[in-house]
């Protein structure tokens, strides 16, 4: 090729670069065979403890689930994952309609009019719907319950602050753990464009005062966290009025991989579609009245839209997408609903032992929860974690840094990755805390 | 042209037959756990049997086409193949099953191996300090213009204004815009940034420039140090869109241009398939007086031992949850590793050259604006296609059915027609000598065949105005649009 060039050494085609900034070369170390490679990072891996070395009891947004076989083998099929955004799409037909079947689950869980294919991970969903929510209504302030994650908390105060948005903190409820509905009331007033909660919240708990809080917002945005699972069991969103829903499809085949990726969900109702962030596959025809699917609305995009875009998103997760896809088609209807109530069970069943601990209280809210509880104990958090970690069990989640309330309290998560021989051994080592 | 993709109508797995395993009732409440007031009723989804589960997603895959299956010089995207291996490290349980909350005594490996990688990439970067944490291109850059605000802001100011060129991808604009500011937008002169419109642009009131180098036409900026000078004497900062490192490794770094803030496009550069969208990576590098705005945590080592700093006052916060796309992570760093210092400069090497070599093949074929010389990619202008009645839309839905996949078209905007051809270094000189010859046998055809194409993929050309009127975006909705139909059609 060089000769074909008339050029004497590859040098020539840098030569535009100024010799001002010309570096010379990497120092980085030299390149490994496959096999040395794979050497090196098992040994630089293997000091990582899995959550099935040691069993784990945290949730707070990630979760372990079991992912079938099949699920890896559809989402490695190279003319998916080696694919890109389906900017073509007659050649792309088979990612284009996996997505819109992603579309069509998640609109179907939700029970939303418009499912896109998917954000970043669950924070940034929801920083999203908070400029979407400015945009909707136009308010400067936005209402967000405490009872939510940190992370996403921290998140949600980036993306706000960037578009100059106060975010304003709703309390929970001390005994039930339910958003506090006098303090969302009182927070009410015209510069307000939405308010976002959770159902499961961050402490598991399931919303029962979502038809109030809509009553209350009238027709300010109604944003709703959902763990998609639980929507098996529980009532979907829509149901109770929601405008945007957010959440993370991880739970749906997707490896917890140390938080990402992820799989941000994002759904809202037909009449805001226009101003929702995200890419959309849309259900059409080709030349020859074949059933078709391509990306649509692109026109709310940043490719056409630029800075007046309804967000800057271009590559997004759509494998993961994929996978969420092929997990709730094996699975299907009987399969989720059966691995939801195992969770509740599992969830209900280890609180109560936990419970029944002296010195320890769980579930410490009243009220539903899913997979996740909060335990509380006389106990300091922190050794009761150090000497579950000696036992070769990690503890759950401690709240007191996040939460000055909930000092002495701990969220645990289950689910039916863990064994009656993983709670036994958790139950045993809590009570041999002293 | 002996290409044809599988043909099927793969019916949507919600119309197809309805299995269910459990033929008895389900208690939804879950023996009373969940009250009646919140138990859901009713729930549309299928049950089937794994074997056809499989067979609908295997079929559906044959419709599409990746970088396995060919040529896919998808200008700015970067579509190189990447090393199996990659994919299979990451699906070790050592990776996989790791949650991010766990204490940092139990994942001393993960951590080491992202503190690694952020040392890596200054080195290739040119920076100080990055941080793994934005979750793809666009996200670093949003991360980048939030950096670009805390550091003004800490030093008493309000600047308004981001300033960036016409040839700028659309996410550039976006995130500005998304972290508040108004952007400006300067013509290009000669497919370069056009120094005199910077030097009167720029004011008390510019936060940034945003630049991408080399750009998206594939020309080097050859005046960045000019404008790094303007940039900076304005008290502004320099932005880096790194879509395009893949031209530059070992040869210049955007530190060594003088940048403040970097984004690196791990799934672009450093080899993570790009899964039909998604997921990537966007790393962002910083020099040291911009470190401390940098998002929490940060990776530390202390007495031989790894940890989360928290304790960052001036911090930025966070822009995502947890550490990032750390899938994503681990298969850069493998690849960083796999190829070495001089692996990476041997990418950058060849990629420009496949690009440069491509170019030369295809300049005659159609236009060639803007000099000679390229990095990476190249843009040509389908102009000429326009004197038999045709658009660079119906060329590139051709070379479809010769198995290629299309470049990039109409992007950037500067270019009429525009065609975005970016080989990667991964192919070889028969991939793209088959690809160049295609490309003149198409402009040599009738035009009819290429107005009506493609022919040998699963679809023909779609209707994609059809798509925009009946947003049907669920197998919910296409019901709907089927009933209310069916209710129009009914003669009263
Ligand atoms: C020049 C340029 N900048 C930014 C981006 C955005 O990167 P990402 O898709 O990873 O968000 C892209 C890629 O699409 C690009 O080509």
């Amino acid at each position: 090729m060089l000769q074909y060039l008339k050029l004497k050494s590859v040098e020539e085609l840098f030569s535009d670069i100024p010799a001002s900034v010309r570096t010379d070369g990497l120092r980085l170390p030299d390149g490994l065979t496959e096999l040395e490679l794979r050497r090196e990072l098992e040994a630089m891996m293997a000091v990582n403890r899995t959550v099935s070395q040691q069993p784990t009891f945290l949730g707070a947004g990630v979760y372990h689930h079991f992912i079938p076989a099949a699920v890896k083998t559809i989402v490695m099929r190279s003319e998916f994952i080696t694919s890109y955004t389906p900017y073509q799409p007659e050649i792309s037909q088979g990612m284009l309609q996996a997505l819109f079947e992603y579309q069509s689950f998640m609109t179907e869980l939700t029970g939303m009019d418009a499912v896109n294919c998917s954000m970043y991970d669950a924070s940034t969903a929801l920083g999203e719907a908070v400029l979407m929510s400015y945009r909707l209504s136009g308010g400067k302030k936005f209402l967000i319950s405490r009872a939510i994650s940190p992370e996403k908390k921290l998140v949600a105060q980036t993306y706000a602050r960037g578009a100059d948005i106060q975010l304003t903190e709703v309390g929970y409820d001390p005994m039930t753990g339910s958003v506090d509905l006098e303090d969302l009331e009182s927070k009410m007033d015209p510069d307000v464009s939405g308010f976002y909660f959770e159902s499961p919240n961050f402490f598991g708990l399931i919303e029962p005062g979502a038809a109030e809080i809509r009553n209350i917002l009238g027709a300010k945005t109604m944003v709703v966290g959902v763990n998609p699972m639980v929507l098996a069991l529980v009532k979907p969103p829509a149901d109770y009025g929601a405008d945007i829903v957010v959440g993370d499809a991880q739970v749906f085949g997707s490896s917890m991989s140390l938080g990402g990726p992820m799989i941000g969900l994002f759904g809202c109702k037909m009449e805001h579609v226009r101003k929702m962030p995200g890419r959309l596959i849309g259900l059409t025809v080709d030349s020859d009245n074949r059933r078709s699917y391509c990306m649509t609305l692109q026109t709310r995009e940043q490719n056409i839209r630029r800075g007046k875009a309804t967000s800057n998103i271009c590559s997004n997760e759509a494998l993961l997408a994929v996978a969420s896809a092929a997990y709730l088609s094996l699975v299907g209807k009987s399969g989720l609903k059966d691995i939801a109530a195992k969770n509740i069970e599992h969830a209900y069943l280890l609180a109560s032992r936990i419970g029944s601990l002296k010195g320890f209280k769980a579930p410490h809210f009243k009220g539903t929860h899913f997979n996740e509880f909060v335990v509380t104990s006389e106990i300091d958090p922190n050794r009761i974690h150090e000497e579950l970690l000696s036992n070769g069990i990690h503890g759950g989640f401690p709240l007191g840094k996040d939460f000055p309330e909930l000092k002495n309290s701990v969220l645990y998560a289950t689910t039916e990755m863990h064994t009656k021989g993983d709670h036994d051994r958790l139950v045993n080592a809590l009570e041999a805390v002293r | 042209m002996n290409y044809h993709q599988a043909v099927y109508d793969v019916p949507s797995v919600f119309e197809s037959c309805d299995r269910p395993k459990k033929p008895k009732a389900f208690d939804n409440t879950v023996g009373g756990l969940i009250p009646e007031n919140l138990v859901r009723h009713g729930l549309d989804i299928p049950d089937l049997p794994e074997r056809d589960v499989v067979k609908h997603f295997v079929n559906l895959s044959q419709m599409n086409f990746g970088v396995d299956n060919g040529l896919y010089p998808l200008g700015s995207c970067t579509m190189k193949y990447n090393p199996k291996v990659c994919d299979e490290i990451v699906s070790w349980k050592t990776v996989s099953d790791l949650h991010p909350l766990q204490d940092p005594s139990t994942i001393q490996g993960a951590l080491r191996l992202m503190h690694e990688l952020e040392q890596m990439l200054c080195e290739i970067g040119g920076v100080d300090s990055v941080t793994l944490q934005p979750a793809a291109g666009a996200h670093g850059e949003y991360t980048g213009i939030q950096l670009v605000r805390a550091y003004h802001e800490a030093n008493g100011e309000s600047r308004k204004e981001i300033v960036l060129p016409d040839t700028s991808h659309g996410t550039n604009p976006a995130s500005a815009a998304m972290v508040g500011y108004d952007v400006l937008e300067l013509p290009s002169k000669e497919g370069c940034v056009d120094v005199e419109a910077v030097k009167s642009a720029v004011s008390k009131d510019t936060a940034a420039f945003m630049l991408t180098n080399p750009n998206t036409l594939g020309l080097f900026e050859k005046d960045v140090c000019e404008i790094a000078g303007i940039i900076h004497d304005a008290g502004a900062l320099l932005y880096y869109d790194g879509a395009n490192l893949n031209a530059i490794m070992g040869k210049t770094s955007p530190g060594k241009m003088d940048f403040d803030i970097v984004h690196f496009n791990l799934h672009k550069t450093f080899a993570t398939p790009h899964g039909g969208g998604g997921p990537g990576a966007g790393p962002v590098g910083v020099k040291k007086r911009l470190e401390e705005f940098l998002p929490v945590p940060r990776i530390v080592l202390k007495d031989g031992k790894y940890q989360l700093d928290n304790d960052r006052p001036k911090s930025i916060g966070k822009v995502r949850a947890f550490f990032g796309n750390y899938a994503v992570l681990v298969r850069a760093y493998a690849y960083i590793r796999l190829h070495g210092g001089n692996g990476l400069v041997s990418v950058s090497e060849n990629a420009v050259l496949n690009s440069n070599y491509l170019k030369t093949l295809l300049k005659d074929t159609f236009e060639l604006p803007y000099g000679d010389l390229r990095k990476h990619e190249f843009v040509m202008s389908g102009r000429p296609l326009k004197a038999k009645g045709l658009k660079t839309m119906d060329f590139a839905k051709r070379l479809l059915d010769y198995g290629f996949h299309a470049p990039t078209v109409y992007f950037p905007l500067v270019v009429d027609e525009a065609i975005m051809i970016e080989p990667t270094e991964t192919e070889s000189k028969e991939t793209l000598d088959l690809f160049a010859d295609a490309c003149k046998k198409i402009v040599a055809e009738d035009p009819e065949v290429l107005r009506t194409a493609p022919h040998n993929t699963a679809r023909s050309r779609l209707n994609e105005a059809k798509a925009a009127r009946d947003m049907i975006f669920s197998w919910r909705g296409y019901e709907k649009k089927m009933q209310a139909d069916a209710e129009k059609a009914r003669p009263c």
